[in-house]
């Protein structure tokens, strides 16, 4: 299923519009058992190994609440500078559907256990952008359905369908922004740095893995297009299935180039939800949302009210990691980092891998050319997360070490590192499996100084003239000669005594 | 007819572990009364002959090896096929679960299995526990052993019916708004609902979560008592259970067995009479209160306007979660499936089956909280009726800041035939008059017998109320009320159940 759209040129969108989002993000917490339940909660289990009479929704069975989610909750919300309620209640959102087993969703609707907060959000210029925080609310997962012998993947023109319970009640905390406004151009940029923002945040609180390429991070987008003259609101859409921190501002771009596009030519905005497409980087309708859907809410009476003591509340605040926001101030500090170097480290995710670096015996300053730059190329060639790179920083620090003992160039650094990237065991194994010691010997790379000297006889000349200088390409065609192996700096040193 | 079916939970438990009679012979004897009288009475849905003779030997085998066991163990009970049993069909009187065997107990079925209580089988009751008369089963009616063409009240008819036709001394019901003082009402049985979160819900197929409240019936007030103590108590797997020691309600029965209640104080709520309720109900009602007198309680009238609007806020909350708790039943993972043959969409099938697997009155129900629930609607029906609810739960606060228990009549009348109300929801509902404030409050409720009718000779029930975790005073009233009716009419209540046609 295949749609085309007509999009306006991003510059003309946002002369004539302001865009307005709204972002709602799923976060599934990494807490032992489920939400409701005794069953496990951990990602990519046989089909429905992880189940019970509860979360399967069975007649008779009922939901105790895991107190560790509770905990959770307020911690995100404490580090979203939320308000924490002192009494709130769990809600039934009633629809019908197979995944959901009770055919309706224990969630918090009108009482969320967090609300009115905040987070500032480091742009791509250092600039910080406030994005308010709605609420933080506590909430149920639905299993998984996997339609089978449609082309889409989707339920339209499925064949059958199979269902897995396993991730049926898994706990979820839905973090929602209040409208942010005010972004103008920046309006994707914003919405990726605010998930960013988000994901680090919750990675370091340790309640989440936040994996958003296995959902334990999800994304909804809303976007909507103010005219400049107008003075309400535009139709929104909502756009789901959104799982990458790219895609979330691809997404967004897509919808305002669309939606902008679609209100030029005349037409209206259908509020419904949308299907992001990783692949063509577009959007493609749902189901439209034209009559509400009605959830018919009312207080689960199945579970008692939540009321967190404020001195629980106090406990827990004191439990706030240091967070990430303040761990960069400390390092820029630290390290005495100009804000472009601050940014490039915050940029490729690598704060954490660095300081590890540097706690394992590197200099900053080493540790981050590795990791911000080599690195950083790898992961994004892997397509992989920069901390997915099967490299520790205490192997990222013990190469550097060998470099700077002389016993490994450069050159010889990157090949070991790839070779840990591929697998092959440790920097010491690699070097030992693949050859690759600095050639050293003094005899060797006289021979090859001589042969190079002798190749390139007006380049020789200049160099006894004593334009030191010229031994740069002499250097380069012995290093060329020995693979690499030789260390450049005693090459140097050949050089200029042969030639004096 | 076995001797043994006649007796109280309390003689069989004494005689079992005297062992003076095994508790093969006593479960025996109760297995043979129900094949001979159940064809005509229709109180069981399903008899576990087999698993209620091993559970018996078991006693026994406990017993010969000089363990030491419960105090009702090996006596056996019927359980309302509400609650689920592990291996055993539970269907809670609807066609959708026709055939659904749970793999899992409820938590009261695990602690009578604990407690070496003999399980015979499942009792009969209107689907999903949604009526007054037991009429609403799928499986056909129970029929009232006082008089077979009368209902025996709902929607527990079938574990209060069980207990009058000498089928069971025991039986565990469910009350949502009466669904076991009711029918216990009735059937000249006890029937008690214990304060709300007394007893664990786990494994209890819900009607409406915040109402549900499973509970003894007995035939005397100190078995249900007895009863109360084995399935009472605070459960991690329910969190509205009450993380609170057990009211000491077998202590408060034997106390009040010695018929001494000065200084008890007794409320008689003025809202429980008048038109619409029988004569000889009433009758029997003022008998029970000269007689409570008597014993030297203190009686004076108390007023609870609110309990005017018990019925109608009952009928907007119950329905509203019924409406959201019977989702679940979706043709997805049990119970029946109807119209899956493979051309129609999951949708399809699940609307196919729920209108083949639910009853008129369900259906009826569901509607009815579907759209309580609905926006634009929600404030004025579910939003009221919780206001109601509150403002219940102070007039019951009010009352007993100056009485110790209340008392009323159980239900309006006497057994109505069979047929009578079915065309007539209200009609139905109204049975329930009196019931509903207990549960839509919380508190502790009770019915026992206070004699018979004298229009139609058939049991009056007198409703006795307490303050949540209060169970036991209600307790303490009642047992000394047992020994003075009993007294005054020369002989238990039950004792005038007729003899049962077929039964030799
Ligand atoms: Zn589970």
């Amino acid at each position: 299923m295949t749609s085309v759209h007509e999009l306006m040129d991003y510059a003309e969108v946002i002369e004539r519009f302001d865009p307005v989002l709204g972002l709602e993000v799923h976060v599934e917490l990494h807490t032992n058992t489920k939400m409701f339940c005794g069953c496990a909660n951990v990602f990519g289990g046989e089909p429905n190994t992880q189940v019970c009479p509860t979360c399967l929704g069975m007649p008779g069975a009922l939901p105790t609440l895991n107190g560790k989610a509770v905990e959770s909750a307020i911690r995100i919300g404490l580090a979203l500078n939320c308000e924490i309620a002192e009494w709130c209640r769990f809600a039934r959102k009633n629809y019908f559907y197979p995944d959901m087993p009770k055919n309706f969703q224990t969630s918090q609707y009108d009482e969320p256990i967090a609300f009115n907060g905040y987070l500032d959000v480091t742009l791509d210029d250092g600039s910080l952008f406030r994005v308010e925080i709605e609420r933080a609310h506590m909430e149920e997962d639905t299993g998984k359905s996997l339609h089978v012998g449609g082309s889409t993947g989707r339920i339209h023109g499925a064949e059958h369908s199979l269902l897995d319970y396993n991730r049926a009640g898994v706990p979820l905390i839905e973090i929602v922004t209040k409208t942010i406004e005010g972004t103008g151009e920046r309006a994707p940029e914003v919405a990726r740095a605010y998930v960013t923002a988000l994901r680090d945040l919750l990675k370091a609180l340790d309640v989440s893995d936040v994996r958003m390429d296995q959902g334990s991070l999800r994304c909804d987008a809303n976007v909507s297009l103010m005219a400049k003259d107008a003075t309400e609101f535009g139709t929104r859409t909502e756009t789901k299935n959104v799982n990458s921190l790219r895609s979330v501002e691809r997404a967004v771009r897509f919808e305002m180039t669309r939606q902008a596009a679609l209100l030029a030519s005349g037409g209206t905005i259908t509020q419904e939800t949308r299907h992001f497409d990783e692949s063509t980087g577009g959007t493609s309708s749902g189901r439209t949302k034209e009559t509400a859907e009605d959830y018919r809410y009312f207080p689960e009476p199945d579970l008692v009210p939540i009321a967190p003591s404020r001195e629980w509340v106090e406990e827990l605040r004191g439990t706030l990691p240091e967070l990430p926001w303040e761990r960069r101030k400390r390092v820029q500090d630290e390290w005495s980092l100009t804000d472009a170097e601050l940014r490039d480290l915050v940029n490729a995710g690598a704060v954490d891998l660095v300081a590890a670096t540097v706690d394992a015996g590197a200099t900053h300053t080493e540790a981050r050319s590795w990791w911000v730059s080599y690195l950083t190329k790898e992961a994004n060639s892997r397509g992989v997360e920069l901390s997915e790179l099967a490299i520790t920083p205490a192997q990222i620090a013990r190469v550097i070490g060998l470099v700077n003992a002389g016993e490994l160039t450069n050159k010889l650094a990157r090949e070991v590192v790839t070779g840990v990237l591929e697998g092959e065991g440790e920097p010491e194994a690699v070097i030992e499996a693949r050859g690759l010691k600095v050639v050293s010997d003094d005899s060797a790379l006289e021979k090859a100084v001589d042969e190079a000297l002798a190749a390139q006889p007006d380049v020789a000349a200049k160099i006894r003239d004593g334009k030191v200088a010229a031994a740069g390409a002499i250097v380069g065609a012995v290093m060329k000669a020995t693979k690499g192996q030789a260390d450049a700096k005693r090459v140097r040193e050949l050089i200029i005594a042969r030639c004096s | 007819m076995n001797p043994l079916i006649r007796s109280t939970a309390a003689e069989l438990a004494a005689k079992i572990a005297s062992r003076e009679v095994s508790a093969v012979e006593v479960a025996q004897a109760h297995l043979d009364r129900i094949g001979e009288v159940d064809g005509a009475v229709n109180a069981f849905l399903h008899v576990d002959t087999e698993g209620a003779l091993k559970a018996a030997r078991k006693v026994d085998d406990d017993l010969a090896a000089g363990a030491h066991v419960g105090p009702l163990a090996g006596v056996p009970i019927a359980l309302k096929d509400v609650l689920t049993t592990e291996g055993v069909p539970t269907t809670v009187g609807s066609k959708m679960l026709e055939g659904w065997v749970p793999p899992y107990d409820a938590t009261v079925t695990r602690r009578l299995k604990e407690a070496g209580v003999v399980i015979l089988g499942k009792t009969n009751m209107d689907e999903f526990a949604m009526g007054s008369s037991t009429e609403n089963s799928a499986y056909g009616p129970t029929r009232n052993p006082w008089d077979l063409d009368r209902i025996p009240g709902g929607s527990g008819g079938g574990s209060a019916a069980a207990l009058a036709a000498f089928q069971a001394p025991l039986s565990i019901g469910t009350d949502t708004g009466g669904s076991i003082r009711q029918p216990g009402a009735v059937t000249g049985t006890v029937g008690v609902k214990p304060t709300y979160g007394g007893v664990s819900r786990y494994g209890l197929v819900a009607f409406s979560s915040s109402l549900d409240q499973a509970g003894p019936c007995a035939r005397t007030v100190l078995d249900a008592a007895l009863l109360h103590e084995v399935i009472a108590g605070y459960d991690p797997m329910d969190s509205t259970s009450i993380n609170a020691p057990v009211p000491p309600v077998v202590a408060a029965a034997r106390e009040g067995a010695s018929g001494d209640l000065s200084g008890v104080r007794v409320g008689v709520v003025t809202q429980f009479s008048g038109e619409g309720y029988q004569p000889g109900v009433l009758r029997s009602f003022e008998a029970a209160v000269a007689q409570l007198k008597q014993l030297g309680a203190e009686v004076v009238e108390v007023s609870c306007p609110s309990f005017d609007y018990a019925l109608p806020a009952y009928y907007l909350i119950a329905p509203s979660e019924a409406s959201s708790n019977l989702a679940r039943f979706d043709a997805m993972r049990y119970g029946i499936r109807v119209g899956d043959d493979s051309t129609r969409s999951a949708e399809e099938v699940m609307s196919l089956t729920r209108e083949a697997g639910f009853g008129p009155e369900v259906k009826r129900r569901i509607m009815i909280g579907t759209y309580a629930l609905s926006s634009g609607y929600y404030d004025a029906y579910y939003g009221s009726a919780q206001k109601v609810r509150t403002l219940i739960s102070r007039d019951f606060e009010a009352a007993f800041a100056t009485v110790d228990v209340l008392v009323s009549p159980t239900t309006p009348t006497t057994a109505f035939p069979l047929g009578e109300r079915t065309g007539d929801p209200m009609a139905m509902y109204k049975a329930d008059l009196c019931t509903i404030p207990a549960n839509l409050a919380g508190n502790a409720a009770m019915s026992l017998p206070s004699g018979l009718s004298d229009e139609d000779g058939l049991p009056v029930g007198l409703q006795i109320m307490a303050p949540a975790l209060q169970d036991h005073r209600m307790y303490r009233v009642a047992a000394a009320y047992e020994v003075a009716r009993d007294a005054a009419l020369g002989a238990p209540v039950i004792q005038g159940v007729p003899q049962l046609a077929g039964a030799r």
